[in-house]
């Protein structure tokens, strides 16, 4: 063994660590991979070695390769190996192997719980911080269960080192195993209060990490928080705790009220821009919430914009984004306050750094009025033509089409200058927004009525020149604006001027080079176009002219049959079909056109975008329901077909729509129209509510105004859009002279009284009126739509589990579960009461009494066999059982262990007063034997197992017996306590040899030994004259608890007091008894006992008060059992 | 080592120094009339540090992610990140998160935030945890964290846990770092190589 040990040692000289691998890495830049892999191979020899050392050397050198991107979860069980290490240099490279590659998909993962578990409790602190950190990086929700409970007890740790990291990673716990935050919330709100700044930073940190996600829960502690707040001085702190204030807010205005100075004032104290920052967010985050109701915030508000204005303003990069970030926020609000920086924002336009650029024009979107609208957008135009790089351009584009389109064009008071715009947009070369280019142009086109005309002619001028635009055709490209322009083209082909030209536009031989859909819609538009000219030629007599369109329509439209896009393929043959149809009637020289024209009656409107999905689905209308029954299984496959071809049948000759001629469709539009006009609930002709000052009643009685086409539509050398721009002053100019007029006069006629008021108002925006009436139609729903649009919430949010009530009193089902087996449950506790109340009414109460006498006498004298096994099964109830655990590395871990431990009894010594006696019994439950027991517990500070001298802690005390196969005995420890005023817990091991026919096994199982508070009395009989002297010492602290629900009789209550707590009955009168008992200690404990209907009260007086209200509380547990 | 070639440049104290408080004169926290006391910051999900040449240097997630969206993530961050000119800020939105980079010599440092944290705060977070690595190595510079890339762990696990700062005072990290080292030496030492070969 030892040889074994040296060799590994030297083998150990030989091997690489870690600073071999990294330089043999950089010296091989050519066979890098190669180099790895042989690596990797080494280190796979290195780990099936015995040697720990080189394991952790080889995992070592696995996590650096892990960062270079290979993969060594193969290795997960050797990092498990080394964080078991007993030395701490290994454990620490273990647990960063395992904290770099484990991740909840790990399945070794659940054979760390233990290991976890002894590292948390080492008595040295490095040890345990190893573990802590480790664990906060690969909590599972398994881990998270079975060690709440161990890092809750961490929390609460002599060294501040421990509690701040187990209070740090509760945060992790609750997240994944949230049934953990009501228990070990109020250890956590005590933590706010801790003596070490550390522990108290820490517990603020998660308690304001869990509020920010569910602030609800935590409004109770704002008082708390806002004493923290005043008198911290800690900015990290500070920061913490303003941002949960931003969070409860919204939920308790009166709280932003209160916040707001000492907010304010930190604003104008603080020098550290980080606690700056965050101060004039919540600032914002509070006036938002507070909206109305405050009198006095503008000037808050003005305080943030002008602090907000010096970080733009700095040189320092960083700082001018996150104020342009916190501007945008103030913006929502308060709109008037940023605009006035409009020349700030203006100027971060042309900041070198993008990001800022992009910071720049979020701001602009809300910044935009009808004043300014146009100005902005000049010179963001300005900015389209110069910026380098499409990523920027297209972010101007869409910007630009934002702030123009928002709020159903809320800011645009001349249409014409909005589409020269877009026209002008369609020079972009190799931007990938061309479909929201084509978007705008649809949707203006068809919603504003008024300015179709313009529209059309526009988009004409575009098919005309879709050489320049269609070179680009890759998908999304500009090319899609074509697609807007043919459709509203055709759609609208009454406005066209010149329709025969761009008829002739959209059948140049070049427009199949553009992707299928634009064809597709070309094709079905060119049709619309002919239509329109058909009518025009046969209206005014000219057949040539007529016949003339029609040749060329069947000379062009072959072109676009040979098309590889069926969609268009289909199209064009059915259209070439009708027009050569056309074609003979014109022969025959019958009139068509007002037939052809009929195909495309009637207008579209547009429908909102959510309308289908707004449908409300008829009372009484089940859609998942069958409409048929289904099929049965049992039908035979043949049958199949035969039912449904008849079915089919069936349904064509009911469902099948009776032809409808043209007279009738046309009446029913009409009635429709009719019924749309009387119902309330139809929103169609609704003018939108910006432009509710228009006074036409209707859509249909607009008048189309005729456009002033004095303005050439393009001027050589100049954009268009600028044209517009400066017509729009001039008009803009002499509606103010007009208006200036009026107001004179109406000066002259008020001179003084209004002054203020009118100068007020001079620049207000409602005063621009638009160029036009227009009209935007508002997007059609459909009737009975509802009315909101319920976004809806994420599911998956980790945070909602954490939503938790933290006020509600903690129910017992609720503690953290404490390290159990599986099976204990199921096995052993006698989950009905009512057997053992039998039992125990069948026995006579004087053989029990004497029995414990009896068995005081004895000591610790062993019981025998049934009597034992009876008792026992009374016992169990109370005495907490052994909780054993098999240990997670066993093979096979769905087989039941093969042994099982029950605590039988732990009794004080009355010789030694720090001295308790625990009995165990041991059975075998397989079918192997058991030999070389050994029982080991860590000892705790408090309590130490009594080992025989000269043994270490770390050394088990051997089990004197065997056990063959379903036998069961009795092994006794004896356990030395300084403090009994509180119940102890124990975790502890049992190791021991598993013998059968294959062979023997080593095997373990972990668990956990109780120590009741009950568990440290002695059944002491006192008389009533001592009694009454020992209340009368006033040396005693009083406690009292009261139990509802008690039905047993007062003589069976006191009897369970007195078994399972160690009491005598001093005194009894009716159902009140006076009760006592003592402590190894000599602690007095003295009960006075009082039953009422259905309930118990139990006043106490003890030395010691935190003893007598745990024993009370033990209490408590076990009668609200009865 | 530090001699060798490569991309290990020391990372200038001076200029490092020059920029010690990366929100500007007076602006990190605790510079103002408020004396600093440790505390914790920001909430983090993954630090990465990386060079100009796109080779990754170490890399902490705050939130277990599987091997293969890492890469992903650290691949699509460093491009982003190595892309941005010198002059930009240290800030962008990625994906849903926030990024704050910073650059130290040969090194990119860089932080992912959720929406709601400082930006500033997880700076001067940085800037903290190099000072650190600047007094336990000693000067630092690249090449110390490539060949001591467990014990740049180490230090960040005192600094931050689970994404939280867990001690601003760098004298108290660096105390239970060298403890901690302390402890590591103590094992390592002869006399328990000895006893190692059941010979003590």
């Amino acid at each position: 063994m030892a040889l074994k040990m040296v060799k590994g040692s030297i083998d150990r000289m030989f091997d690489k660590n870690l600073q071999d691998l990294v330089r043999g890495i950089r010296n091989h830049k050519e066979d890098e991979a190669k180099y790895i892999s042989q690596c990797i191979d080494e280190i796979k020899q290195e780990l099936k070695q015995d040697n720990i050392a080189v394991k952790a050397n080889a995992v070592c050198k696995l996590t650096y390769l892990q960062m270079l991107g290979y993969d060594i979860s193969w290795a997960a069980f050797n990092i498990i190996e080394v964080m078991s290490a007993s030395k701490f240099t290994f454990k620490r490279i273990g647990y960063l192997a395992a904290s770099q590659c484990f991740h909840e998909g790990t399945d070794v993962i659940m054979l760390t719980t233990n290991q976890i578990r002894k590292d948390l409790s080492s008595p040295n602190q490095y040890d345990t911080g190893v573990a802590l950190t480790g664990l906060s990086c690969f909590v599972t929700p398994d881990l998270a269960r079975d060690l709440a409970n161990d890092i809750m007890t961490l929390m609460s740790h002599t060294k501040p080192y421990i509690r701040k990291k187990a209070v740090l990673i509760m945060y992790k716990v609750f997240l994944k195993y949230p049934e953990s935050l009501r228990p070990a919330f109020p250890r956590l709100k005590e933590k706010l209060e801790d003596p070490d700044p550390g522990v108290q930073s820490a517990a603020v940190n998660v308690i304001c990490e869990l509020a920010r996600r569910n602030p609800k829960n935590y409004l109770s502690l704002a008082p708390l928080f806002f004493k923290l707040m005043t008198s911290s001085t800690n900015n990290w702190v500070l920061i913490k705790i303003i941002k949960l204030f931003g969070a409860l807010t919204p939920l308790e205005p009166r709280l932003g009220k209160k916040l707001i100075e000492p907010l304010t004032n930190l604003i104008h104290s603080t020098s550290a821009m980080s606690l700056l920052y965050e101060c004039v967010n919540t600032v914002i985050a509070v006036l938002i919430s507070l909206s109305s109701g405050m009198p006095n915030h503008s000037a808050s508000i003005q305080l943030c914009v002008q602090k907000l204005r010096i970080l733009i303003e700095d040189s320092d990069q960083n700082l001018k984004y996150l104020g342009l970030l916190a501007m945008s926020k103030i913006l929502k609000t308060h709109p008037k306050s940023v605009q006035s920086h409009k020349d700030l924002i203006l100027q971060c336009l042309d900041d070198k750094d993008e990001s800022i650029r992009l910071r720049a024009l979020d701001l602009l979107y809300g910044m935009v009025s009808k004043k300014n609208l146009m100005e902005i957008v000049k010179k963001l135009m300005i900015h389209v033509d110069k910026a380098e790089g499409t990523t920027y351009r297209d972010e101007l584009l869409t910007k630009i089409i934002d702030i123009c389109s928002q709020s159903n064009y809320q800011y645009i008071t001349n249409f014409e200058w909005y589409i020269s715009i877009l026209v002008e947009l369609t020079r972009l070369e190799g931007t990938r927004h061309g479909h929201l280019i084509a978007a705008q142009m649809l949707d203006v086109a068809i919603r504003v009525k008024a300015i179709r005309k313009f529209a059309v002619s526009q988009m004409a001028m575009l098919l005309d020149n879709a050489h320049l635009i269609a070179s680009n055709t890759q998908r999304n490209g500009i090319c899609e604006v074509l697609y807007a322009a043919a459709w509203i083209c055709g759609e609208f082909s009454e406005h066209l001027e010149e329709a025969n030209q761009t008829l002739e536009a959209m059948l140049r031989p070049k427009v199949t080079t553009l992707p299928g859909h634009i064809q597709a819609v070309y094709v079905q538009n060119m049709v619309k176009l002919y239509a329109s000219i058909l009518q025009q030629k046969e209206r005014s007599g000219e057949k040539e002219g007529a016949q003339e369109i029609t040749q060329l329509m069947i000379e062009r439209l072959p072109q676009f049959v040979q098309s590889a896009d069926l969609e268009v393929q289909e199209r064009a043959s059915c259209i070439l079909q009708l027009i050569k149809y056309i074609q003979k009637l014109q022969i025959k020289e019958v009139p068509v056109a007002e037939e052809v024209i009929a195909l495309f009656a009637g207008e579209l409107n547009p429908v909102a975008p959510k309308a289908q999905k707004k449908v409300p689905v008829p009372e009484g209308l089940d859609l998942d329901a069958w409409i048929n029954e289904p099929p049965s299984d049992s039908e035979s496959e043949d049958e199949k077909p035969k039912t449904i071809f008849h079915d089919e049948e069936q349904r064509h000759s009911r469902h099948r729509q009776p032809e409808i001629d043209e007279e009738e469709l046309a009446r029913r539009r009409e009635a429709r129209k009719q019924e749309q006009a009387n119902n309330p609930f139809y929103i169609k002709s609704s003018p939108s509510p910006q432009k509710r000052y228009q006074d036409t009643p209707g859509v249909e009685h607009i008048p189309v105004v005729q456009i002033d086409l004095s303005v050439p539509l393009k001027v050589p050398g100049m954009p268009m859009s600028d044209q517009y721009v400066k017509l729009e002053e001039e008009r803009r100019h002499k509606q103010k002279l007009e208006k200036d007029k009026k107001k004179k006069k109406q000066k002259k006629e008020k001179r003084g009284k209004h002054h203020r008021h009118n100068s007020l108002h001079t620049e207000s925006e409602e005063d621009i009126a638009p160029a036009h009436h227009v009209d935007i139609i508002t997007e059609e729903m459909p009737e009975n739509a509802l009315p909101s649009d319920e976004d809806d919430k994420d599911p998956n949010d980790p945070y909602k589990a954490l939503d938790i009530d933290l006020d509600k009193p903690l129910a017992d089902s609720e503690k953290l579960p404490v390290q159990r087996h599986r099976n204990v449950e199921t096995l052993k506790s006698p989950d009905s009461e009512a057997p053992l109340v039998e039992k125990k009414s069948k026995k006579p109460k004087k053989k029990e009494k004497k029995h414990k006498e009896k068995e005081r006498e004895k000591g610790k004298k062993k019981e025998k066999e049934k009597k034992v096994v009876e008792e026992e099964e009374e016992k169990k109830v109370i005495l907490q059982d052994l909780h054993y655990f098999r240990s997670c590395f066993s093979e096979s871990p769905m087989i039941s262990p093969p042994l099982n431990l029950q605590t039988y009894d732990i009794q004080g010594n009355l010789q030694n007063d720090s001295q308790v006696t625990v009995s165990v019994i041991f059975e075998n439950k397989s079918t192997s034997f058991l030999k070389s027991m050994e029982l080991n517990v860590l000892d705790s500070l408090n309590t130490k197992m009594l080992r025989p001298e000269g043994s270490s802690v770390h050394d088990g005390i051997p089990v004197p017996f065997q056990l063959p196969p379903g036998i069961s005995n009795e092994a006794q420890f004896v356990f030395t306590l300084q403090s009994i005023v509180m119940a102890q817990k124990l975790k502890g091991t049992l190791s021991f040899i598993v013998k059968n026919d294959e062979g023997s096994t080593h095997e373990k199982l972990d668990f956990k030994l109780h120590f009741s508070c009950a568990s440290y009395l002695i059944t002491t009989p006192c008389y009533s004259d001592a009694f009454a002297k020992l209340l009368e010492s006033g040396d005693l602290h009083m406690s009292s608890i009261k139990v509802d629900g008690i039905s047993i009789s007062f003589q069976h209550l006191l009897a369970k007091i007195c078994f399972h707590h160690h009491f005598s009955v001093v005194e009894r009168v009716d159902s009140c008894a006076s009760m006592y008992s003592r402590s190894i200690q000599g602690h007095h404990v003295c009960l006075l006992v009082k039953k009422g209907e259905n309930s118990v009260s139990i006043d106490g007086k003890c030395n010691d008060s935190t003893l007598l209200s745990n024993l009370l509380d033990e209490m408590k547990e076990t009668l609200s059992k009865c | 080592m530090r001699g060798e070639a490569g991309p290990g440049a020391a990372l200038p104290g001076g200029r490092r120094r020059a920029e010690s408080d990366p929100t500007g004169p007076g602006t990190g926290p605790g510079l103002g009339p408020r004396t600093p006391v440790p505390g914790p910051g920001a909430m983090m999900r993954f630090m990465l540090l990386f060079s100009r040449q796109g080779k990754l240097r170490l890399q902490k997630w705050y939130l277990a992610t599987a091997d293969k969206d890492k890469k992903k993530m650290v691949r699509e961050l460093m491009q982003v990140v190595l892309a941005r000119k010198p002059k930009m800020c240290s800030f962008l939105e990625w994906r849903d998160l926030k990024v704050v980079y910073k650059r130290y010599a040969s090194l990119y440092f860089c932080c992912a935030i959720e929406g709601q944290d400082n930006e500033l705060i997880t700076l001067e977070l940085i800037h903290r945890y190099v000072e650190l690595l600047d007094k336990y190595f000693g000067s630092v510079c690249e090449l110390d964290i490539i060949f001591n890339f467990e014990k740049a762990y180490f230090i960040l696990d005192e600094f931050v846990m689970g994404g939280e700062i867990q001690d601003t005072s760098k004298k108290s990290v660096l105390k239970a770092i060298e403890q901690a080292d302390l402890l590591q030496e103590e094992d390592e030492s002869p006399r328990s190589v000895l006893e190692e070969m059941g010979l003590a």
